[in-house]
């Protein structure tokens, strides 16, 4: 373009982002704080951290945590890449207005009402049929799944979306039966939407708050719950380091995913050209 | 399950099944399964149907039913709505009384109109930053591109709770923004910024600006820039060829990315409790002491519709939307 560059763009940008990272590195900074008082500096130390790692309660929620949130994230994605491919492949059927409602409502249904409404579901199924009894991990894993794979459904219809089914199609015309054209074609298609999706829904239970809160029973704290118990008295600074671990492993998390999506994009681009190129 | 069936598309040819069958015991599976009219397709379909027929819908008509019944002192705490008189007769209790309550006091209505405006002005604000970095985003070099994005979508993926209890440490009185401004000599009493709706804002702004920013983006990449060239060489001044052409053609971002900060913060639960004060009414909150503290599950009910219905309509604009996006790609 040819206008002037101007300067209210690149100034927004940078204090978007100073808005957005300087609350997550000051938590941070503060984890290295040796005084108790969480925002006046004492002096560097790493004790929060030792004190974290000595903190039953927090290991054993932080444990819980991590078993509903892979349980969760495996249903979710199973559930999500059946929507998903049922929306984006099956064209009109009768019922897909409901399940497209169905499907994509949780995405933005305030979360009290979504722990509510699931707590009265299974206290009305525990009084019918007596299961399940009580609350706890399980009834966590079913209202996690119910609104992550809402997540999972939208990551691969749109996968889906944006390739054609002529390869499919083509598969199915050479004789290939439905399954084997979804394992040898699709699948290896959407195979990045439905990681992202396991690790989106992953992080969406393991951070969920108000939902478990509703349908968790005595002795199931998951770790959510038990910051928000602490938080509620106010700051601390082994939440702090709780934080900044907490914040590393998803930065972690992140590259690394970043990456490996970026050299399949690369991987596919040099296939695409290679198979040009033979064609030639 | 014949409703999930479905016509036309690229069912398997019958030249094709005849040719290639299931061997063994699948074989005789699938025949039976077939002979009812089910296909793969109703299972693909069937599975996620159910599950959300079960979790997601049937929830709703429960909490419909519980907030028209009356409140025991009992586990559950409330009373059935059916109850058998007698052998033959059956007594049918609707209460509208949890809405008339809500309708009547003024705590109720507040919170609600308080929840509405919270939300409108936090979304007009993230809007107003959300634009900008979206649109630079989007016309960043290709290769900054992607780490921006990153960049934006990385808080998302870190705790929720965690971000907003980073600001209880740079708002409170002794906090990170206090510190500095006495230290600095501007200020000698510290400036009460927790506990006030400012931080509520704040909280909900900074929160939600990731799921504004990317809708947009989304659309501000697609725009081609020959018509803003075009415009330029009309005559167009850029502050008007903006109005004229850059916002109009990204309405549909504009739209689903308010929506996607409106909805969910009309609800918002954790945010008010953690950086409001007492007296921040929001219905979300409302909802939840009404259950956790109150153990009033039919005024909890009552508020959990009455909030739906104000959502209802966002909802279904947002999905239309997202529906049509969908749509686009093929």
């Amino acid at each position: 373009m040819s206008r002037r560059r101007p300067i209210f763009v690149p100034t927004m940008l940078v204090a978007g982002f100073l808005f957005l990272y300087i609350p997550i590195l000051s938590l941070i900074i503060y984890s290295f704080n040796e005084s108790r008082l969480v925002t006046v500096w004492g002096g560097f130390s790493t004790k929060w951290y030792a004190a974290l790692f000595r903190n039953e309660q927090v290991l054993n929620a932080a444990w819980l945590s991590f078993k509903i949130a892979a349980m969760n994230a495996t249903g979710a994605t199973i559930l999500g890449t059946l929507a998903g491919l049922a929306l984006a492949r099956f064209g009109r059927f009768r019922g897909r207005p409901l399940l497209t409602g169905m499907a994509t409502a949780p995405l933005v249904m305030p979360e009290v009402i979504t722990g509510l409404s699931l707590l009265l579901l299974f206290v009305a199924m525990e009084q019918a049929l007596g299961w399940p009894e009580g609350r706890g991990i399980t009834t966590i894993t079913i209202a996690h799944v119910t609104f992550s794979m809402a997540y999972v459904t939208v990551v691969v219809q749109s996968r889906l979306a944006t390739h054609d089914e002529s390869l499919e199609e083509a598969a199915m015309d050479l004789g290939a039966r439905p399954v084997k054209v979804f394992f040898l074609i699709t699948l290896p298609i959407i195979l990045p939407a439905i990681l992202a999706g396991w690790l989106l829904a992953f992080t969406l239970s393991w951070d969920d708050l108000v939902i478990t809160s509703f349908v968790t029973g005595p002795g199931s704290s998951t770790l959510p719950v038990v910051i928000f118990s602490k938080v509620r008295l106010g700051v601390s600074p082994d939440i702090n380091a709780l934080a900044s671990i907490l914040v590393l492993m998803v930065a972690i998390f992140t590259a690394v995913f970043g990456i490996y999506m970026q050299r399949q994009q690369k991987r596919r681009e040099r296939d695409v050209q290679q198979a040009l190129a033979a064609n030639l | 399950m014949g409703f999930l069936e479905s016509g036309g598309g690229h069912a398997v040819k019958p030249s094709r099944s005849s040719r290639i069958r299931p061997h063994g015991p699948w074989r005789w599976a699938s025949r039976g399964w077939r002979r009812r009219g089910y296909s793969g397709r109703t299972l693909v379909t069937g599975v996620p149907y159910l599950w959300l027929l079960l979790f997601f819908l049937v929830p709703f008509l429960i909490v419909l039913k519980i907030s028209v019944s009356q409140m025991q002192m009992a586990m559950p705490p409330y009373e059935p709505l059916v109850t058998w008189t007698s052998a033959q007769a059956m007594e049918l209790k609707v209460n509208l009384a949890n809405y008339a309550f809500l309708w009547e006091d003024a705590l109720y209505r507040n919170a609600y109109l308080n929840s509405i405006l919270t939300a409108a002005v936090s979304t007009i604000i993230c809007l107003l930053i959300g634009y900008p970095m979206a649109y630079g985003i989007a016309r960043s070099k290709p290769a900054w591109r992607n780490l921006l994005l990153l960049l934006v979508m990385l808080p998302f993926w870190t705790s929720f709770l965690l971000r907003v209890y980073a600001w209880i440490g740079i708002l409170k009185n002794n906090g990170v923004i206090n510190n500095f401004l006495t230290w600095l000599g501007v200020i000698d009493e510290p400036i009460v910024m927790l506990q006030t709706d400012f931080a509520v804002y704040l909280g909900i702004v900074y929160s939600y600006l990731p799921f504004m920013v990317l809708p947009l983006y989304t659309a501000i990449e697609k725009l081609d820039l020959s018509l803003l060239e075009a415009a330029a060489d009309l005559g167009c001044r850029p502050v008007k060829a903006f109005f004229r052409i850059t916002v109009p053609l990204t309405m549909g971002g504009i739209i689903a990315g308010c929506l996607l900060v409106f909805i969910p913060a009309v609800g918002e639960f954790v945010i008010p409790a953690l950086l409001g004060g007492p007296d921040t009414l929001m219905i979300g909150r409302v909802l939840w002491e009404e259950f956790f503290n109150n153990r009033d599950w039919p005024i909890a009910s009552a508020v959990a519709i009455a909030m739906l219905l104000v959502l209802v309509i966002p909802i279904m604009v947002l999905q239309r939307f997202q529906g049509q996006q969908l749509g686009a790609h093929r």
